[in-house]
């Protein structure tokens, strides 16, 4: 035998030693078959999806940026646009916004006084009467075979269309027509010199900011929560192939680099998948309208610094996941290698998060109202830190819980005692579950709260319709307007009223007391609230608002000298037409009946000879029409009927489930949102429970041999995936209606319950828990065969 | 040692003189260890008087080593007998086992079968050591144990051999 | 040569509890089984020994109704396996038999106790019933101190010897015992040997042991020999 000397060990310099832990990560990452390569594309994709919705998030306050922009250039009503007398830069216009079926559609009545009157944003040519200018979707609308009525309403030629710069977004239907009807003297139309105003008032309401803030929180942690889970899918077996790998001698910074290396991988070509994912998603988001916002794709530009930190820091953060995660294997491998119990979790810094998330929101209870403007970052952070709480506290939760359990049958036994081994696993997942049903709880409860504004209960049944125009000089009469509106098909009965607005003083200096004044015929009158006798010269006070009618009167009396009739101005100037009119005396109050035909309203009911030297212009004309609402077109005859005696009048229907419509959109999109979002996260389980399986392949083997059927084995995979979500539900249910009832108190709303929504999210859990189960007995099946009995 | 057998083994394959027998004895199973040629003869003798070989011719010239011996139908007999037959298992059984199997590989006699007889032989040993351990004390126990260590030694011995038998063969009719 | 295993001498039962006839079984261009046969007489030890790859796990696994043969048949107290659903074997496997492999079958996350009361609950015993008797068995192979622990956490022959307690806990039959020393040092190995053939003695149960190791063959009754698929018996009997 030679006898040769001890060859030195080589020492590997720091950075080719790095290198090479990370290279090592990285083909951990590539080998091991299909599972590591689905493993990888798990990671990849979840990734990719969580760089994808933070580059569409950083994009977003440009985007809405540009929408404000664009919405301010074409502003047409503000002091500093408006002018007295007719000049050659002057411009009459008024609006004319109207309704088909159940989409709104916006327009402005254009009428030059002169060669330099001021062309709209988006606009290269003036109409002239009998022409418009109309935006791409409402020419689609027009040009669609089913518009007949529309195209009634809007005969119009259509001379060109709107450019981008002048819509705010690409689904907007708008259009502009001349016209030479306008007057603004006698209260129809303004005059104004130009477009375009920094008001410096939000595009979005604060009550819309809110909404958008907690939209984004509850799609993006959900994501966050996923590409947390994803990196460390396959975790068990990995760890125990790295505690392997420390039992033989490595040390911890090379398992460290060595896992990093693996969840890099995944992660880098996350980050390509990511930006693939937003530059087509941007393409499809002119398709998309939501809150009738719709967003050009130009608009969603993430700002170079918000995106560079994106494309870093989701990988980042994956990397720093999975080192965290490492912890257990770094400290105890033998524990990770032979599967014992982990050491219990601790819970107070978990209950610290949502802590703190309330006391951030907590000053934001008692305020002002609805119209209050909220500090985003302070919203934003309060809510995530509830929801992160909500995943930060599952996997405390589903151990405390599991802990507990014991007894029942054999199935049940085996999934208690799966998780009480290891429940972070799966509690990691459903944590996203949790973290999305949670947020879109809230987010429902927030909607159906804001909802129950459009809810409030007006006694009117669907059919009615109430039609508001400008009584100018030379325009038409109630009477004309009700004659017409019932030569329209579709509609049963009618009844039109002249509407005045009265103003006495108040209880506080500048600030006047107004109430409505309507002058109509008896037998109108009577149609409108549920009066006995009546006579020409007679006068009603009509009071719906709650209080006494003794308030009402506190500062009408009969004979009282008050102002009558108001020029419409610019912006918050309003001038008496009739500065000193008398009320008429002898006040009768009256009652609205429920068949009222009319909007219950306050006000005075008067009689053509009561309201002697009123004015007959510088109101408007209110009418109200009962509408079949069997008839499907009827409401859009009624409106091209009103159309056509006053394209700026304004047609309402009177429905009181109207306004939900929009919010029943939303809703879905929520749902469908979040049950994308929890398949996304049943695929995850899904791989979870499959790997878990394969790992226990000998030991299934061995119980299938010793006669377990194979219904127990099923119902356990079942008891184990449905333990962890049903708590995690609960949890959501929980903490979403907290988080909802914060959100609500904010807004000043009365908190209440959203019983259909938390059963809907309830019953997708449930579903993906069932889902996820039947997926995995086929490969359950496979493991279970005799095969897995023979040593690997 | 069985000589005699392994003489009846080898005049199966053809008759042979006094002289080939011993250096085909020599070459196949001594082991270093030749045979004295008066060991050679007597054994041949005491053959001859037992009727299980004959002589089948003598050739001209004096002297034993003239004649030539061939094997009775009855020394046929007796060596599958003993072919058949387990050795009682004992330490230091494998020169008489391997003798059997050339022989049987030889005479194209079913090796393995030796073998397995033999095995089992040495299993039932050690199933009855194996039950004297569990009604014994501490001093039967340790004694049993050293002769069921030896035993399985044998044993493994003899897995190892029928493992390899058709090595074996090829090598033996060469 | 395929001798058929004669009756053991000293065994009152005059028909073998569990037969196996000419079972041919195969995987892909591997004959595993090539016409084996083989007989196992109530409360009897067998050894089945060869070498590796001859077929050994695979004729246990066709005894046990785990897979079933390609050609061949397999009949215990009367009833043909062969002819039966899995639901039908599987109810068989849990009431008549018991099962020890080398390694890896004890569910890790379970205790030790209720790893042992496993069979006992899968035909519907209640816990405490069960974890009673399992805990005696336990006591029988003395490992009742170890209840508690998980099977991470104790030895091989601790593990072991809780697997046996878990084949004998239903009163089976017959336990078919595949290397159940295979992972063990020989001191350990014949401990746990000892334990197991005392107790399934005194239970009156039949081993199917499948072994490599002589010293551990040497607690059976007698030995059946696997080779190339097929089984011989080659101990001479009565
Ligand atoms: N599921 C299977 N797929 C493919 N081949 C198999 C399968 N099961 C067994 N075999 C083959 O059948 C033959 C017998 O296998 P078996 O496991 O019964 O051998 P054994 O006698 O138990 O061996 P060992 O002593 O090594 O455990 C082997 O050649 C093996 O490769
Ligand atoms: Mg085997």
């Amino acid at each position: 035998m030679s006898t040769t000397a001890p060859a030195p060990v080589p020492r590997r310099s720091a950075l080719r030693a790095w290198a090479g832990d990370l290279l090592f990560g990285a083909r951990l990452a590539l080998s091991g078959g299909r599972q590591g390569w689905l493993r990888t594309v798990m990671t990849a994709f979840g990734v990719g999806l969580g760089v994808a919705l933070l580059l569409a998030a950083t994009a977003v306050p440009s985007a809405l940026q540009s929408r404000q922009d664009r919405s301010e250039a074409r502003l047409d009503f503000s002091r500093s646009l408006g002018a007295e007398q007719p000049a050659d830069n002057t411009l009459l216009i008024a609006s004319a916004d109207t309704r088909f079926r159940q989409q709104d559609i916006s327009g402005r009545l254009l009428q030059p006084e002169g060669p330099r009157a001021p062309l709209p944003p988006g606009v290269a040519t003036m109409p002239k009467p009998g022409e418009m200018v109309v935006s791409p979707r409402l020419k689609e609308l027009l040009a669609a075979s089913d518009s007949t009525l529309l195209r009634e309403r809007l005969p119009q030629r259509i001379i060109g269309t709107i450019g981008d710069s002048g819509l705010i977004g690409p689904a907007e239907y708008y259009f502009y027509a001349g016209t030479d009807r306008l007057d603004p003297d006698s209260g129809v139309g303004r005059r104004i010199t130009g477009f375009g105003d920094r008001t410096g008032y939000s595009a979005l309401s604060p009550m819309l900011v809110l909404l958008v803030i907690i939209g984004f929180v509850v799609l993006l942690l959900p994501v966050a929560v996923f590409v947390a889970a994803a990196v460390r899918f396959g975790g068990e077996r990995r760890d125990r192939r790295l505690a392997a790998l420390r039992l033989v001698g490595a040390d911890t910074r090379m398992i460290r680099r060595i896992a990093a290396g693996e969840a890099a991988f995944g992660a880098l070509i996350g980050v390509a998948i990511g930006a693939v994912l937003f530059l087509a998603g941007r393409e499809l988001v002119r398709g998309v309208v939501l809150f009738d916002i719709s967003l050009f794709p130009a608009d969603l530009r993430p700002g170079p610094l918000l995106a560079a930190s994106t494309v870093l820091a989701v990988p980042a953060a994956a990397i720093a996941v999975t080192l965290l995660a490492m912890r257990s294997v770094v400290v105890e491998p033998l524990g990770v290698f032979r599967q014992a119990q982990a050491p219990r979790r601790r819970v107070w810094w978990r209950l610290l998060l949502p802590v703190a998330g309330v006391a951030l929101l907590a000053p934001l209870f008692s305020g002002a109202g609805s119209r209050r403007t909220f500090n985003e970052y302070q919203v934003a952070g309060g809510a995530v830190l509830i929801l992160v709480g909500v995943a930060a506290l599952l996997p405390w939760l589903v151990e405390s819980v599991v802990a507990r359990l014991h007894g029942g049958p054999v199935a049940w036994q085996l999934a208690v005692r799966r998780l009480q081994l290891d429940s972070g696993t799966s509690a990691r997942v459903v944590s996203g579950i949790a973290v999305a049903a949670a947020g879109a709880i809230a987010l429902q409860m927030l909607f159906s709260g804001v909802e129950g504004d459009f809810r409030r209960e007006t006694g009117q049944d669907p059919g009615k319709a109430y039609v508001s125009a400008p009584a100018g000089q030379g325009l038409i009469l109630p009477a004309e307007l009700d004659r017409r509106l019932r030569a329209t098909p579709g509609v049963t009965g009618t009844g039109s009223a002249l509407e005045l607005l009265v103003a006495a003083d108040g209880d506080l200096p500048g600030e006047p007391a107004l109430r409505s004044l309507y002058i109509a015929p008896c037998e109108t009158l009577k149609t409108l609230a549920r009066i006995d006798t009546c006579r020409d010269g007679d006068a009603f006070s009509l009071d719906n608002s709650g209080g006494s009618a003794g308030n009402m009167m506190a500062h009408f009396t009969a004979g009282q000298q008050v102002e009558v009739g108001y020029r419409s101005g610019m912006g918050d100037e309003m001038r008496p037409v009739h500065p000193n009119w008398t009320m008429p005396t002898g006040l009768r109050p009256v009652e609205s009946a429920p068949e009222s035909l009319g909007l219950v309203y306050s006000g005075f009911l008067l009689t053509p000879g009561a309201a002697k030297g009123a004015p007959q212009s510088h109101g408007r004309i209110a009418g109200y029409a009962q509408v079949d609402s069997g008839s499907p077109d009827a409401y859009d005859r009624l409106r091209n009927t009103v159309a056509a005696v006053d394209p700026t009048a304004t047609v309402y229907r009177l429905q009181s489930t109207e306004e939900n419509k929009r919010f029943a959109g939303i809703k879905r999109g929520l749902f469908a949102g979040v049950t994308a979002t929890l398949l996304l996260i049943g695929a995850s389980m899904l791989v979870g429970t499959v790997e878990q399986l394969r790992e226990r392949r000998r030991l299934l083997a061995v119980l299938i041999a010793f006669g377990t059927r194979r219904s127990t084995l099923c119902a356990s995979v079942l008891w184990q995936t449905a333990m962890p979500v049903v708590l995690g539900i609960a949890l959501a249910a929980l903490s979403g209606i907290g988080l909802g009832s914060a959100l609500l108190t904010m807004v000043d709303h009365p908190v209440r319950l959203d019983w259909a929504s938390i059963l809907g999210f309830s019953s997708v859990g449930a579903g993906v828990v069932l889902l996820v189960t039947a997926a995995s007995l086929p490969s359950l099946w496979r493991m279970m065969r005799a095969e897995g009995l023979r040593t690997e | 040692m069985a000589i005699g057998q392994a003489f009846l083994g080898l005049l199966e394959t053809g008759p042979r003189h006094g002289y080939d027998l011993k250096r085909a004895y020599d070459q196949r199973f001594g082991q270093g260890r030749p045979l004295a040629y008066g060991q050679v003869y007597a054994t041949l003798s005491r053959l001859l008087k037992n009727g299980l070989v004959e002589v089948d011719g003598i050739e001209p010239g004096d002297g034993p080593e003239r004649k030539r011996y061939a094997v009775t139908d009855a020394g046929v007999t007796d060596m599958a007998d003993w072919l058949g037959r387990p050795e009682k298992p004992e330490p230091y059984l494998q020169s008489t086992l391997y003798t059997k199997v050339v022989l049987a590989l030889l005479t194209e006699r079913p090796a393995a079968e030796i073998l397995d007889v033999q095995r089992a032989e040495h299993l039932r040993l050690m199933r009855e050591l194996t039950r004297r351990k569990a009604t014994g004390d501490l001093a039967d126990q340790l004694v049993c144990d050293h002769a069921l260590f030896h035993l399985e030694a044998d044993l493994r011995w003899l897995e190892l051999t029928a493992a390899r038998l058709d090595q074996l063969a090829a090598e033996v009719r060469r | 040569m395929n001798a058929i295993s004669e009756r053991p001498a000293g065994l009152a039962t005059p028909l073998p509890l569990l037969s196996a006839v000419d079972l041919h079984k195969s995987f892909g261009p591997t004959n595993a089984l090539a016409g084996a046969e083989m007989h196992v007489w109530a409360g009897e030890v067998v050894a089945v020994m060869g070498p590796s790859g001859s077929g050994k796990s695979t004729m246990l696994h066709c005894l046990a109704g785990i897979v079933p043969p390609d050609s061949g048949h397999v009949s215990y107290d009367g009833r043909l396996l062969t002819g039966m659903s899995d639901a039908e074997r599987s109810t068989l496997r849990r009431t008549e038999f018991g099962f020890v492999f080398q390694f890896g079958q004890l569910v890790p996350e379970l205790s030790c106790l209720e790893n042992v009361a496993l069979p006992l609950r899968l035909t519907g015993v209640r816990r405490r019933e069960a974890e009673r008797r399992a805990l005696e068995w336990m006591a029988r192979l003395e490992v009742d101190d170890l209840g508690g622990k998980r099977p991470g956490e104790v030895s091989g022959g601790q593990g072991q010897r809780i697997a046996v307690a878990r084949s004998l806990v239903t009163g089976p039959r017959v336990i078919f015992a595949d290397e159940p020393t295979g992972a063990l040092d020989s001191l350990n190995g014949e401990r746990v040997m000892q334990l197991f053939t005392a107790a399934a003695k005194e239970s009156g149960a039949a081993v199917v042991l499948v072994t490599h190791e002589a010293r551990v063959a040497a607690y059976s009754d007698r030995e059946v020999v696997v080779r190339d698929g097929r089984a011989l018996n080659l101990e001479r009997m009565g």
